[in-house]
């Protein structure tokens, strides 16, 4: 069989999406397409993107290149000018002719402007292509106003791009609302309300009757009430028409209004000659958005191929964010259906308005309306779309976040549900894929096109992936910065499996690039982790944080805290009067923490080394108050002393702090021990707490204090000293081996899929069989802790950074200390003004 | 000794040894007093070229810590994060990442021999 000549006439979204399809069903055909504008497709939809930065090329769905590579002859910047259908033929404007077998015609539409006198002005424009775009940035320069006649999705999006440019921005609408084709009166207003609040002046119920010279403007609009608006340029998007003239020359059968008449495979009345996209008329009407004409493109690719296929209308409902307000309209919201319910919620101090609309007996949602906020389109949307049946409070729907709003999640959705309308892709198609081996959102917007036409279903599409990518165990891009694509976790197993020992083989094997402040200590710290190798060594100087590099914590003025370990709270007068002597000597101020210890403020970095030698000579160990690892154990004074306490709670707290300290973690980890139910030492409120009971102890876990608390979650209880260190043990291995950077234990438990409950069986019924080996490495950690303090001060080496200046013994001149409550304190810098002042 | 270390100084600059390469700490930084000035040293020895001086003082915090923050870059700029906040500085132009209008001053430095000098 030779090879079918398929015509194409226009290549805009529509035309180029049939190339696409028809070169990817692989017949036996010969594809051309003539082109009117001077470049192959381009993404109309997010045409206005250019007037917020994007260039105008990196809206290119096709290239010349690519059409050769496909074998398509192509040809742009040449209108047809007639069709000859008697000898199958078409002709340009320059008069070259082309035979077809098929003929498709994606002609779309144009806008279309009211016949008002005035309006072929030079400053009167349209707004579809990118030459449009040139055309409206052109005269919008040194222009102060500018006008967008027509309310409609069109109109506002222009408008937003007036306003991007810098014009005071009016929008003038003939109907008594704004987009009324996608809106209910209801929703219309609030929109308006919204429109008008960032300084875009509507006039509605407008009808322009000449547009004359003006005075103060370019520009003078004069409508039938009689009142007139001055402007520098006007922009025309009251509506579309469709591109019809070319088969209405040829006798092919056209609507009333226009559109080239179709049957439900998309033939115009001649046979060989088919319709879609926007030029196109179904069912007494023109589709003016892509996914329809997508389907369209399909249909016809499918009955080239020999398949039956149908065009059965298609879905228009739509999302967008219009000059910044989230818009969304689906299905019938007007309630025209007989016996249909509406459910209305309006919120005028947040600028909020929702409707939706069910069938009679409630079930099935016909139709919504969402002003101000969008969050609950997708799930309206997939109950609409997939005839879900509705909860019985529908109301819950709309009405903002009762917490437990039902949304609609991904996984509750049948395979067949559609998740991007632009692209006919279902959730099955998604699956698909990922069971096809895409493990990333971009493989599988690359394999299905989901989520690449209106982009309005991405962040379901996200969720889905996502979903289904842990569902496989795949762990979904968190990259941890732009040297590495990959988790914690995943460095910690790469680090772990490889024997990686330092930061340069890390990055050669698993990066690139040279590292940051965000990479460097992370690595760091999961070095520290598994290998428990002193923080100064060669190798991983310049990895750590100021904190970690100097083993104290850098303060406003760039001096140091220094904060030694006090287990348990627990002191004798002797180490109290070493700190006391140490503070005095170096004129540190001192404090009481919020975690049971002594901190003293303000050091120089070189004081640092001699201060803490002080401390280590008086039996002093580093409190790690700089590091991502055990802070304290609080405790309370426990049945030592106090009449309720059932338990050692202070011995039990000393035992944990010494077990754990140094050990480096996602994030800082904190503890406590109360010895008894009374609870003093907040031991829920830690990320391992421990409360005595007449039987042993109570073991809590992952609570916070801080910024987000979070109570802990009862764990095990009456536990003997053994098996309560055995389960903190593996608790603390299996946080490390698997929390994200700087994720505390709360955070990283609500992550947990399956969470407390989980988290116990891995601990404490050991489901993945790994117990040992975290009980193991704890062990080598323990084994191999040493004093951070006392080994740094045993290597002159390492003691050489101590240095406040490598040339000179000064002090930095910077740091200026001024007395408050007998104690020094860091200069305000109104303070310092003065002092300067007082001293020149 | 590459190009990039023979950097003309300007007429009415005089380069002056600061110390040398083993006051300096790889992958890292270290601080030296110039005059008054406080100049925080970078040595990068993988780098071309290996030697970066800025000022030392965090124009954000308000305290002489730059040279103790850690060096990485960010979209191919090398830069230093400040230890308090955390905002980037490139080595090259003192330009602070976050903050367009802030920049920290410069200093031409080169390394002679094993001796570091720096013009001022
Ligand atoms: C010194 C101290 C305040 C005091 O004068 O009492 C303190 C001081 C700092 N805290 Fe704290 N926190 C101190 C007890 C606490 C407590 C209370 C406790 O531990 O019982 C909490 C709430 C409990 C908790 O963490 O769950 C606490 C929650 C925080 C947080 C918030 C953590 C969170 O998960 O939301 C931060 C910020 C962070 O770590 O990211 C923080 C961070 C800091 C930093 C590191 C802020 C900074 O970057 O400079 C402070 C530096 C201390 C220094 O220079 O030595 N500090 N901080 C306390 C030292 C305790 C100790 O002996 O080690
Ligand atoms: C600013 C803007 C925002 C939009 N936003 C959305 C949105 O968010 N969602 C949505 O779904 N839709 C949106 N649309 C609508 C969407 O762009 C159209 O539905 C889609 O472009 C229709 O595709 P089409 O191929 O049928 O027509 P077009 O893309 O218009 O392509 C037709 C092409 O045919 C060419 N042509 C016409 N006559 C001839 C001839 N005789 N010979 C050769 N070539 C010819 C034309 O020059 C044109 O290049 C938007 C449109 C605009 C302008
Ligand atoms: S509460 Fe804030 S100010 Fe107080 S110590 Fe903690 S971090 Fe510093
Ligand atoms: S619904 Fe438009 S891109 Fe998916």
């Amino acid at each position: 069989m030779s090879e079918r000549k398929i015509l194409v006439v226009g290549n805009g979204m529509v035309g180029h999406h049939f190339v696409e399809s028809l070169v990817n069903a692989r017949l036996n055909v010969s594809i051309t397409v003539i082109g009117e504008e001077p470049r192959p497709a381009y993404d109309r939809v997010h045409l206005s993107d250019v007037f917020a930065g994007r260039e105008p090329g990196e809206l290119a769905m096709a290239t010349r290149e690519i059409y050769r590579d496909w074998g398509v002859d192509a040809h742009f910047g040449d209108p047809v000018s007639r069709i000859e259908r008697d000898r199958k033929e078409v002709v340009t404007g320059k008069g070259r002719r082309f035979k077809y077998d098929k003929l498709i015609l994606a002609t779309g539409s144009y806008p279309f402007v009211p016949p008002v006198p005035g309006a072929d002005h030079t400053r009167c424009l349209t707004y579809r292509t990118i030459d449009d775009l040139g055309q409206i940035r052109a005269k919008a320069k040194g222009s102060r106003v500018g006008v967008v006649v027509g309310g409609g999705l069109l109109g506002l999006e222009c408008a937003n791009a007036l306003r991007n440019l810098g014009l005071e921005t009016h929008v003038v609408e003939f109907a008594p609302g704004l987009m009324s084709v996608q809106l209910d009166e209801g929703g219309s207003r609030m929109l308006r309300h919204k429109v008008e609040a960032l300084g875009v002046q509507v006039h509605t119920g407008k009808n322009t009757q000449n547009i004359d010279e003006g005075n103060a403007h370019a520009l003078k609009m004069v409508f039938a009430d009689g009142e007139n608006l001055e402007t520098d340029l006007i922009v025309f998007s009251a509506g579309i028409r469709p591109r019809d003239n070319l088969a209405r020359e040829t006798d092919l059968a056209v609507g009333k209004r226009g559109g080239i008449v179709i049957d439900y495979k998309c033939k115009t009345t001649d046979t060989d000659i088919f319709a879609i996209g926007e030029c196109a008329l179904f069912g007494g009407r023109i589709y003016g958005l892509v996914a329809p004409g997508y389907r369209m493109a399909e249909v016809v690719v499918k009955q080239l191929a020999g398949e039956e296929a149908q065009f059965q209308g298609a879905d228009m409902s739509t999302k967008l964010k219009l000059l910044g307000v989230d818009v969304g309209s689906i299905g019938d919201f007007h309630g025209s259906a007989e016996g249909s319910m509406s459910f209305i919620f309006s919120d005028e101090r947040e600028a909020c308005y929702k409707r939706i609309v069910t069938s009679a007996d409630g079930k099935l949602l016909l139709g919504a309306v969402l002003v101000g906020d969008c969050d609950g389109y997708d799930t309206l949307w997939q109950y609409y779309l997939n005839e879900i049946q509705l909860p019985l409070d529908v109301q819950c729907l709309i009405v903002p976040a009762t917490e437990e709003a039902p949304l609609l999640g991904v996984g509750a959705l049948p395979a067949t549900a559609t998740i991007c309308s632009c692209h006919n892709v279902t959730k099955g198609d998604v699956v698909a894929s990922v069971e096809c081996g895409c493990c990333s959102l971009a493989e599988v917007k690359g394999k299905t096109k989901a989520s690449t036409g209106c982009g309005g279903c991405s962040a379901m599409l996200k969720k889905l992936v996502d979903e289904e990518l842990i569902v496989r165990g795949v762990t979904v891009d968190n990259s941890i910065c732009e040297h590495f694509s990959h988790t914690r976790q995943e460095l910690y197993h790469l680090a772990r499996v490889g024997e990686i020992k330092n930061f340069d083989d890390m990055l050669a094997y698993h990066g690139r690039g040279r590292g940051c402040d965000i990479c460097k200590p992370a690595v760091a710290s999961i070095m520290a982790s598994l290998w428990n190798e002193h923080i100064l060594e060669h190798k991983h100087v310049g990895l750590q944080d100021t904190n970690d590099t100097f083993m104290a914590n850098m303060q406003k003025d760039g001096t140091y805290s220094v904060v030694p370990r006090v287990a348990g709270g627990e002191i004798t007068a002797e180490k109290l009067i070493v700190l006391g002597s140490v503070a005095q000597k170096y004129g540190l101020y001192t404090k009481i923490t919020g975690g049971q210890r002594i901190d003293l403020f303000g050091a120089s970095l070189n004081q640092l080394p001699a201060i803490w030698r002080e401390l280590v000579e008086a039996g002093f160990e580093t409190g790690h108050a700089y590091g991502k690892s055990l802070r304290t154990v609080k405790s309370c004074v426990g049945s030592s002393w106090c009449r309720y306490g059932v338990q050692d709670s202070v011995g039990m707290a000393i035992l944990l702090e010494n077990r754990y300290k140094g050990l480096r973690s996602p994030h800082k980890l904190k503890s406590a021990v109360s010895g008894c139910t009374r609870e003093c030492a907040e031991a829920q409120s830690k990320d391992f707490g421990v409360i005595a009971t007449e039987n042993g102890w109570n073991l809590f876990v992952c609570g916070n204090g801080g910024m987000r608390p979070r109570h802990a979650d009862l764990f095990a209880t009456d536990l003997d000293d053994a098996t309560l260190i055995r389960y903190i043990d593996r608790f603390l291995m299996f946080y490390i081996r698997t929390a994200d950077h700087l994720q505390r234990t709360s955070v990283w438990m609500d992550s947990l899929d399956g969470g407390v409950a989980y988290l116990r069986e891995v601990v404490i019924e050991d489901s993945l069989g790994i117990a040992a080996e975290l009980e193991k490495q704890m062990s080598h950690i323990v084994q191999t802790y040493a004093c951070e303090w006392k080994a740094t001060l045993a290597d002159p080496l390492k003691l050489n950074r101590f240095r406040q200046f490598v040339n000179s013994g000064e002090a930095d001149s910077g740091v200026v200390f001024v007395k408050e409550r007998e104690q020094i304190r860091p200069v305000r810098p109104e303070e310092r003004l003065r002092l300067v002042a007082v001293t020149e | 000794m590459s190009g990039d270390d023979n950097m003309k100084a300007a007429p009415d600059y005089e380069w002056q040894s600061i110390c040398t390469r083993e006051d300096l700490v790889p992958g890292s930084g270290v601080c030296a007093l110039v005059g008054t000035e406080q100049v925080a040293l970078f040595y990068l020895p993988g780098e071309q070229p290996q030697l970066y001086a800025v000022s030392n003082r965090d124009p954000i915090g308000h305290a002489n810590v730059l040279s103790r923050g850690v060096l990485g870059d960010i979209d191919g700029r090398l830069v230093v994060a400040s230890p308090l906040y955390k905002q980037h500085f490139d080595l090259l132009t003192g330009d602070c990442l976050e903050q367009q209008d802030l920049q920290v001053g410069v200093y031409d430095v080169r390394l002679d021999g094993d001796t570091v000098l720096v013009a001022v």
